[in-house]
């Protein structure tokens, strides 16, 4: 592995250690969040998938009572009818945190707490079929909101995930394995310096003696 | 913060949730129907948007783009004109994305 230029010094040594010490530190930590994460994200998937196919399920009943509602009646009056509605639907967001990931939480707000106002319009003209339709589909409304907000928070971590798996890929195979390689080059070329200069020494002592007492 | 929801598909799909007091929007392929989507999730008074999947698969590009972004939620519905699948399909590609192969296949 093509290593990066260090300065062979003690002091480069040392901060590089420490650069070690903190690299495999988040690493682990890094770990332990993805692993978590991955937990969570598993958990919170397999009841998107459950909740997904019942809200998929109730929703085509309702399409199918719109479609026997709308059979029973001309396009002017059902238009009529949905023009105006009564009731309004607010949502408010609150974040709750999941390892680091903010997910939101919907709560729903009816702007009348009278659950007929969903019924926008006098039952004289419109077939039951109607009245059956819009019912079956606010009965599904808590769920798809509560579908929202799994989805949502499932794309989230996904997200997250896949950051957070990079970074300890990062870590593991290319930031840890290279300063491993600095600190290795620089404690040998330490090494090396002290071997020369003891050598050097050795050989400027021999000398000396030579020329003080002759051997 | 109080929002509200809406739904964006054709018009057969989406006015039974006008009822419900959802934000109907008609949706028509083209690039006023684009503009309008756009739009509406830069809205940020929308939290949650509900799209059909015959809509979605006109704006794929739109909605990929919101997927990793906090606000607003987009989340796929099958139409009157029936389900794809393309709601499962997105579940999917979120199970891909995090764990990098689609483990719940069946």
């Amino acid at each position: 592995m093509a290593v990066k230029q260090v300065n062979p010094t003690r002091m480069e040594l040392t901060r590089l250690k420490k650069k070690l010490n903190t690299a495999t530190r988040g690493h682990k930590l890094l770990k332990d969040k993805r692993d978590e994460l991955m937990r969570r994200f598993l958990e919170m998937v397999r009841e998107n998938r459950a909740l997904r196919m019942k809200v998929e399920q109730a929703l085509a009943k309702a399409n199918g009572n719109f479609v026997l509602a709308k059979a029973a009646m001309s396009d002017e009056t059902l238009k009529a009818a949905l023009l105006a509605p009564k009731q309004e639907v607010y949502v408010s967001t609150s974040y709750r945190n999941i390892m680091s990931v903010d997910i939101p939480v919907f709560d729903t707000e009816t702007r009348t707490p009278d659950p007929n106002d969903i019924y926008s319009y006098g039952f004289a003209f419109t077939s039951a079929d109607l009245d059956d339709a819009v019912l079956s589909l606010s009965e599904i409304l808590p769920d798809l909101i509560k579908l929202a907000e799994i989805e949502k928070s499932c794309q989230l971590m996904a997200d997250e995930i896949e950051k957070t798996r990079r970074r300890v890929n990062a870590l593991e195979h290319v930031m840890i394995p290279e300063t491993r390689e600095q600190i290795r080059y620089i404690t040998r070329k330490l090494d090396e310096n002290e071997r020369s200069t003891q050598t050097r020494l050795m050989k400027v002592k021999d000398m000396m003696l030579q020329q003080a007492h002759g051997y | 913060m109080s929002n509200r929801i809406a739904v964006v598909g054709d018009k057969e799909s989406i006015y039974g949730f006008a009822a419900l007091g959802l934000d109907p929007f008609v949706y028509e392929e083209g690039e006023e129907g684009t503009l309008m989507f756009k739009r509406l999730c830069q809205n940020e008074s929308y939290s949650i948007i509900y799209v059909t999947e015959a809509a979605a698969m006109t704006l794929d590009k739109e909605i990929e783009k919101y997927r990793s972004a906090p606000s607003p939620a987009i989340i796929l519905i099958p139409g009157v004109s029936g389900n794809t699948g393309e709601g499962l399909s997105a579940v999917r590609r979120s199970v891909e994305k995090a764990v990098g192969s689609d483990i719940f296949n069946d």
